[in-house]
C-alpha cells in the first residue's frame, strides 16, 4: 500500500518533486508539533480533582509571534514557488521548441496533430493520431492545446504536467522529456461520462527515429522499436524496461 | 432548433413540478401501443409486396481504414484491418445499407406495434448492423460485445436524445416514440462508430443486404411512396402502385458521384472531425 | 454600544401564553428554536442522503464494475444488474458534493446554529423578522424537494460535478443530461434566496437586538463567527445566483454566456463560481470555528486565550476569503500571471487560521480539561483541521498545484476540512447544544463510542487518499483501473473503500443516539456544562420568547476560573458578587 510519485522524465519534474519535498519537510514539522502540542495539553491538563485552570486572557506578545512566524513561513513558500511557475507557464520564459505539436480534446480522445517532415503546423503534410502522442527525448516541444467540446485536462503524470484544455483557447505547455519509455496521457477534468477512460499513450522516441517517423507523416513503424504490442500498453512495465538504459 | 428541444422539457417541469418524480416517461410509451384495438391489419388475401434492388454505377471508393490501434481487443476482431462502412458496394454491383421505406401512401392507417426486438451489437469496436429500421414503440437494444467501455450517444430531432453508456458487457433497451429517418447514433469513447437508426411508425421498411436488394411485404393495395435513403449518397424516390397479391418492382441508383448531397438528418454528424478547434479565438491568458 | 438594548419588537417580552395550534407551533413556526431544529432534522436527513452517494462511488472505486449488494433496486439508467454506469456514478459524484455543500453541512453550520444560537446567545427573544425566519425554512424545504426530484428525472440527475463547469453542464448533447442538470440550477437558485432571508435576519438581529451589556467584545465567539459568515452568505451568493441563472439560460434558451462556440466564456463561470466558492468554504469552517471555541473554553474551564485575536482572526479570514478564489483556477488556463498574485493571498490566509490554532492550544494550556463528547470532538476538530490547514500548503503552491491538482490529494484535503473540521465540530456541537434543544441530555457512552469509532474511520479512510493522490490518481474517475499506473492502487481503493463503508456505519450510532436520547435521554438542566454564555441561564428548552425579562449583561462570555470565585465559571447575566448558579437572568429594571 505505498504509493508515491510516479518516476519523474521532464526536465523541470525534479523542480516540483524537490518543492514538494521541502512543503512536506515544513508542514511535517509543523504537524509534528502542533499535534505533539495538543496531546501534550490533552495528557498533562486533563482534570484532576482539586485542579483550577489558569486564569488567563491572553498575550499580546505570544500573539505576535505566533502571527509573524507562520506568516514568514508562508511568504517563503511562495516565493520559492514563484521562479518555477513562471518558468513553466510564463510564455516568454518558454525555452524555443524544437517540435510544435498540436493536442486537441473531444469526448473522449486526444487528437494529436504532427508537423510532418517541415516539422512546421498548419501545412499540408500536418498528420493526425488519436490518443498516441509520440515524443523524441531531449527536445522542447511545445504543446498547443485546445478543446472541442468540453473542458478537459491534459494530464502527463510522468512529466508533472497538467493543463486544463478549454474550448475557445489555444493554450500553451512545454516540457522536455529526459529519457525514452512508455508512459501516460490521461484526462483530469471531468469531462462526461467517458472521462475515466479518456486516456492515451505517450511513448518518447530517439530524436531520429522520431524524426523518420514524423517524416513520413506516421506511415512508418518506429525503429527503436523492440516492443510494437508494448503501445498498447499504458506506461506498460515491459515497455519501461525494455527502455531503460537510454 | 436545439433550444426549443431543450426548452420544453424545461418548461414542462416548472409547470408540472409536483409529478415530475417519473412522470416525465410518458413521451417514450407513446406512438402505437401494443394490442391497440385500432391497429390496422391488412387482409390475407390483398397483401401487397414491393421489391428491387438497389444499383451502384461507377468506381466504388475505397473503405477509409480506421487506426484503432488503442483498443487491441476490438483490433482483433478485425483481422483484414478495421474500415469505415460508409459505403459498402456489394461484389454484384448493388449498393449496401440503404434504408428503403414508404414514405407516403399509407393514408391515416395506424399499425401494431412489432414485439420483436432489434439489437445492434457493438464488437470489434463497430456498431452490428450499421443500419437499423424499427418501428415506434419496437424495442431497440443496445449490446456491448467488447466488454470495455461504449457509449450510445443519440441526439434525435423528434424524438428524446439520450447518452447511455455500457462499461462492460451488458444489454440496454430504448425505444423511440416519434418517426424519424435517420437517427444517427455515435460512441464518444470511439470517435470512428457510427450508425443509424430508422424509426417509422409502420412496418414497411427494409435495409438492403449482401445482394443489394430489398423487399417490403404484406402491404395493403395502393400508391406508394418509396424512399431509399443512403448515408453518403442522400436520398431517392419512387412512385410505385400496387393491387392485391401483387409484386412492385422499383430500383434505385445510386452513383460515386452523388456523394457529398445533403443527407437528411438532424444535427449533422461530424465525429471524425480532428480539424482545427472552430473558433479561433486565441488563448485569452498569454 | 449599549444602546444597542433598544427592543424593536418589546411585544415579544410579553403575553406568550395564548395557546396555539401544532401547525403555528411546530411546522410554520416563526420561533428560532423551532426554525433551527426544523433545519437540524432536514439537513441529518441529507446528510444521510449524501453520505449513501458516498457509499456508491466508494463501491464502485473499491471495486470497480462489480455488482454492488442492493443495487439491483436502481433503475436500468443507473445500474445495470448492480453494475453502477459512469453516468450514474458522475450525477453519484456531483450530488454527493452539492448535497454535503448545500443541504447538509452549510445548513447544519448556518440554519441550525445561526437560528437557535443567535437569539439566545445576545439575550433577544426571537429574531429581528420572526416571519422572514419561517419563509427561509420554507424555501429551503422545497429546493431541497427539487434536488432530490432529479434522481428520477429522464436523463439522470446532473453530472457535472458539484462545481458544474459549463460547457459540460451547459450542453446537454455533452453531458447527455437536461433536465436534471435544470432541477440542480433552479433547486440552488430557490436555496440561494432562502440564504439570503437567513443572512439579513442573523445580521440585523446582531446589530439591533442585543441586550443591555452585550457589547461586541463581550459577544460568544459563536455568534462572531455567525455574524461574520452572514456577512459572507449575503454577500456570496446573489453572484452564484446570477451564475446560475446565466447558465440556466445558457442551457435552456440559447444564450451563451459560458459556450465558447457562441463567443461566451468557459472560465467566467469558473471565476463567478469560485468567487462565491470560496467565500463559501470559510462558510462552511468559521462558524465550526466558533463553536469549537466555546466547547474548548468550557471544556477547559478557561478563558478563551486571544479572545480579540481570535474575533481579528475570524474577521481576517473573511476578508481574505474573497481574494483567493483563483487558487482553484491553477491550472484553467488563467493568465500565469494572476496564479501568482493567488498564490500568495493563499499562502496568507494560512495565517489567520493558524493563529486560531494556536489560541485553540494556548486555551487547553493549563486547563482542567473535561473530556465530555464535545470537547473530544471539539479537539478532533483542532486535530484534523491542522492536517487540512497544511495539505492546503502543497496546492496553494502553484507548480505542487500542477501535478496535484484534480487528484485525489485535493479530495483528502477538502475532506479533512469539511468532514475533519465542520463534521467533527458539528457532532461537538449538536451534542453540547442538544440538552439545550430538547430538554435532554445524549448519552455520553454513545457519544464516546462514535467519537473514537469515527475518528479511526475518518483517518483510515481520508489519509491514504492522500497518497493515491501523490500516486497521480484523479478525482472524479469511475474505474482507475482503467489506467495502467493506477492500478496497483487497487488494494488501497478497496481499503478505503472498506473504511469508508465502516465510516458510514458508524454513524448509525450517532443517528441512534440522537433519537433516542430524544425520548429516554436523561433530563438536561438549564446549564449541563457549567458553560456562562446566556443561552444556558434559561430552562431546557427555552420557553418561547426565551428569557422571561430583558437580561443584563455584565461580562464577557469566558470568564471561567475567576481566581476568588467559588465556582469556575462565572456567567454573563450574573452580576459580581451573586453566585454563579443563578438560575434566570436577573431583570436589570
Amino acid at each position: 500500500m505505498t504509493h508515491w510519485f510516479p518516476i519523474s522524465i521532464s526536465t523541470y519534474g525534479g523542480d516540483i518533486d524537490r518543492l514538494f519535498y521541502v512543503i512536506l519537510v515544513i508542514t511535517g514539522l509543523i504537524f509534528v508539533i502542533v499535534q505533539g502540542a495538543l496531546i501534550y495539553m490533552v495528557l498533562r491538563y486533563r482534570h484532576r480533582e482539586g485542579r483550577k485552570a489558569y486564569y488567563i486572557h491572553g498575550n499580546t506578545r505570544a500573539e505576535i509571534i505566533w502571527t509573524a512566524i507562520p506568516f514568514v513561513i508562508v511568504v517563503f513558500i511562495a516565493a520559492a514557488s514563484m521562479g518555477t511557475w513562471r518558468d513553466l507557464r510564463d510564455t516568454s520564459r518558454f525555452p524555443a521548441p524544437d517540435v510544435e505539436i498540436e493536442v486537441t480534446a473531444k469526448q473522449f480522445e486526444w487528437n494529436v496533430t504532427y508537423p510532418g517532415a517541415d516539422n512546421r503546423l498548419g501545412t499540408e503534410d500536418d498528420f493526425t493520431r488519436r490518443n498516441q502522442l509520440h515524443l523524441p527525448v531531449g527536445r522542447v516541444v511545445h504543446v498547443h492545446l485546445g478543446a472541442e467540446d468540453v473542458i478537459h485536462s491534459f494530464f502527463l503524470p510522468e512529466f508533472r504536467v497538467k493543463q486544463d484544455a478549454v474550448p475557445g483557447m489555444r493554450i500553451p505547455v512545454w516540457f522536455e522529456a529526459t529519457q525514452t519509455g512508455t508512459y501516460t496521457l490521461g484526462c483530469a477534468e471531468l469531462c462526461g461520462l467517458g472521462h475515466y477512460r479518456m486516456r492515451g499513450t505517450v511513448t518518447v522516441h530517439e530524436g531520429a527515429a522520431f524524426d523518420a517517423w514524423s517524416a513520413a507523416r506516421g506511415a512508418v513503424a518506429f525503429d527503436d522499436e523492440t516492443d510494437p504490442e508494448g503501445r498498447m500498453a499504458t506506461a506498460g512495465a515491459s515497455a519501461r524496461s525494455a527502455h531503460s538504459g537510454h | 432548433m436545439s433550444v426549443m428541444r431543450t426548452f420544453s422539457p424545461f418548461l414542462a417541469v416548472m409547470l408540472v413540478l409536483p409529478v415530475a418524480c417519473g412522470g416525465g416517461a410518458e413521451q417514450d410509451t407513446g406512438g402505437t401501443p401494443a394490442g391497440d384495438a385500432n391497429a390496422y391489419t391488412v387482409p390475407a388475401d390483398s397483401a401487397a409486396v414491393i421489391a428491387g434492388v438497389v444499383h451502384f454505377e461507377g468506381t466504388a471508393p475505397t473503405p477509409e481504414p480506421i487506426d484503432m490501434s488503442d483498443e487491441p481487443t476490438c483490433v482483433e476482431k478485425h483481422p483484414e484491418g478495421p474500415a469505415h462502412r460508409r459505403v459498402v458496394v456489394n461484389d454484384n454491383g448493388t449498393l449496401r445499407n440503404v434504408f428503403v421505406w414508404v414514405r407516403e401512401g399509407l393514408g391515416d392507417r395506424r399499425f401494431g406495434a412489432a414485439t420483436d426486438q432489434k439489437v445492434i451489437d457493438q464488437t470489434g469496436c463497430m456498431y452490428e448492423p450499421h443500419i437499423t429500421g424499427v418501428q415506434t414503440g419496437q424495442a431497440l437494444v443496445f449490446r456491448n460485445s467488447d466488454g470495455l467501455l461504449h457509449n450510445v450517444n443519440a441526439q434525435p430531432e423528434a424524438n428524446r436524445p439520450f447518452n447511455i453508456s455500457q462499461p462492460t458487457n451488458m444489454d440496454s433497451e430504448r425505444t423511440f416514440s416519434q418517426p424519424e429517418v435517420m437517427i444517427p447514433l455515435r460512441c464518444d469513447v470511439h470517435g470512428w462508430m457510427e450508425a443509424y437508426v430508422g424509426v417509422v411508425d409502420h412496418p414497411y421498411f427494409a435495409v438492403t443486404g449482401e445482394d443489394g436488394s430489398f423487399r417490403i411485404e404484406n402491404l395493403p393495395p395502393g400508391d406508394y411512396t418509396i424512399e431509399a435513403w443512403h448515408e453518403q449518397y442522400g436520398t431517392q424516390t419512387a412512385q410505385v402502385s400496387v393491387a392485391a397479391q401483387q409484386t412492385g418492382e422499383t430500383t434505385f441508383t445510386f452513383n460515386a458521384g452523388m456523394a457529398g448531397r445533403p443527407v437528411p438528418l438532424g444535427p449533422p454528424l461530424d465525429p471524425h472531425d480532428h480539424g482545427p478547434v472552430a473558433t479561433a479565438a486565441a488563448g485569452g491568458a498569454h | 454600544m449599549q444602546s444597542t438594548a433598544t427592543m424593536d419588537a418589546p411585544l415579544h417580552w410579553a403575553g406568550h401564553g395564548e395557546p396555539q395550534s401544532f401547525m403555528r407551533r411546530y411546522i410554520f413556526s416563526t420561533d428560532h428554536k423551532i426554525i433551527g431544529i426544523q433545519f437540524l432534522f432536514m439537513s441529518l436527513l441529507f446528510l444521510l442522503v449524501g453520505g449513501i452517494l458516498a457509499g456508491i462511488m466508494r463501491w464502485q472505486l473499491g471495486y470497480p464494475s462489480q455488482p454492488m449488494p442492493g443495487a439491483g433496486v436502481l433503475p436500468e439508467t443507473m445500474a445495470v444488474d448492480g453494475i453502477i454506469l459512469p453516468e450514474f456514478y458522475n450525477s453519484a459524484v456531483t450530488m454527493h458534493g452539492t448535497i454535503m455543500v448545500f443541504f447538509a453541512i452549510m445548513p447544519l453550520l448556518v440554519g441550525v446554529f445561526a437560528n437557535y444560537l443567535i437569539p439566545l446567545q445576545i439575550g433577544a427573544p426571537d429574531m429581528a423578522f420572526p416571519k422572514l425566519n419561517m419563509m427561509s425554512f420554507w424555501t429551503a424545504a422545497p429546493a431541497g424537494l427539487i434536488m432530490l426530484a432529479g434522481f428520477f428525472v429522464p436523463g439522470g440527475h446532473a453530472a457535472a460535478g458539484w462545481t458544474s463547469y459549463p460547457p459540460l453542464s451547459a450542453t446537454p448533447e455533452y453531458s447527455g443530461v437536461a433536465l436534471g442538470q435544470q432541477l440542480w440550477l433552479i433547486s440552488l437558485i430557490i436555496l440561494g434566496f432562502s440564504s439570503l432571508m437567513g443572512a439579513v435576519n442573523y445580521i440585523t438581529t446582531i446589530i439591533n437586538m442585543r441586550a443591555p451589556g452585550m457589547t461586541w467584545f463581550r459577544m460568544p465567539l459563536a455568534t462572531w463567527a455567525l455574524f461574520i459568515t452572514a456577512i459572507l452568505v449575503l454577500l456570496a451568493i446573489p453572484i452564484l445566483t446570477g451564475a446560475l441563472i446565466m447558465l440556466l439560460f445558457d442551457q435552456t434558451i440559447g444564450t451563451s454566456f459560458f459556450r465558447a462556440d457562441q463567443g461566451g466564456s468557459p472560465l467566467l463561470w469558473q471565476h463567478l463560481f469560485w468567487f462565491f466558492g470560496h467565500p463559501e468554504v470559510y462558510i462552511l469552517i468559521l462558524p465550526a470555528m466558533g463553536f469549537v471555541s466555546e466547547i474548548i473554553a468550557a471544556g477547559s474551564r478557561k478563558p478563551v486565550f486571544g479572545y480579540h485575536a481570535m474575533v481579528i482572526a475570524i474577521a481576517g479570514i473573511g476578508f481574505l476569503g474573497w481574494i483567493v478564489w483563483g487558487h482553484h483556477m491553477f491550472q484553467s488556463g488563467m493568465n500565469p500571471t494572476l496564479g501568482m498574485t493567488f498564490m500568495a493571498t493563499t499562502m496568507v490566509i494560512a495565517v489567520p487560521s493558524a493563529i486560531k490554532v494556536f489560541n485553540w492550544l494556548a486555551t487547553m494550556w493549563r486547563g482542567d480539561l473535561h473530556f465530555h463528547v464535545p470537547m473530544l470532538n471539539a479537539i478532533a476538530f483542532v486535530a484534523m483541521f491542522v492536517i487540512g490547514g497544511l495539505s492546503g500548503v502543497f496546492v496553494a503552491s502553484t507548480p505542487v498545484d500542477i501535478y496535484l491538482h484534480d487528484t485525489y490529494f485535493v479530495v483528502a484535503h477538502i475532506h479533512y476540512v469539511l468532514f475533519g473540521g465542520s463534521l467533527f465540530a458539528l457532532f461537538g456541537a449538536i451534542t453540547f447544544w442538544y440538552p439545550k434543544m430538547f430538554g435532554r441530555m445524549m448519552s455520553e457512552a454513545l457519544g464516546k463510542v462514535h467519537f473514537w469509532l469515527t475518528l479511526l474511520f475518518f483517518n483510515l479512510t481520508f489519509f491514504p487518499m492522500h497518497q493515491v493522490g501523490i500516486g497521480g490518481m484523479m478525482r472524479r474517475i469511475y474505474d482507475p483501473t482503467q489506467y495502467e499506473f493506477l492500478a496497483p492502487m487497487a488494494p488501497t481503493n478497496r481499503f478505503i473503500t472498506i473504511a469508508a463503508f465502516l465510516l458510514i456505519s458508524t454513524q448509525l450510532i450517532f443517528a441512534f443516539n440522537f433519537i433516542w436520547s430524544m425520548f429516554r435521554g436523561k433530563q438536561a438542566e438549564p446549564n449541563p456544562w457549567r458553560a456562562n454564555s446566556l443561552e444556558w441561564s434559561v430552562p431546557s428548552p427555552p420557553p418561547h420568547g426565551n428569557f422571561p425579562a430583558m437580561p443584563q449583561v455584565y461580562r464577557g462570555p469566558y470568564e471561567y476560573s475567576m481566581p476568588g470565585e467559588r465556582e469556575d465559571y462565572m456567567p454573563q447575566h450574573v452580576p459580581a458578587g451573586m453566585p454563579a448558579s443563578s438560575p434566570t437572568p436577573v431583570h436589570a429594571g
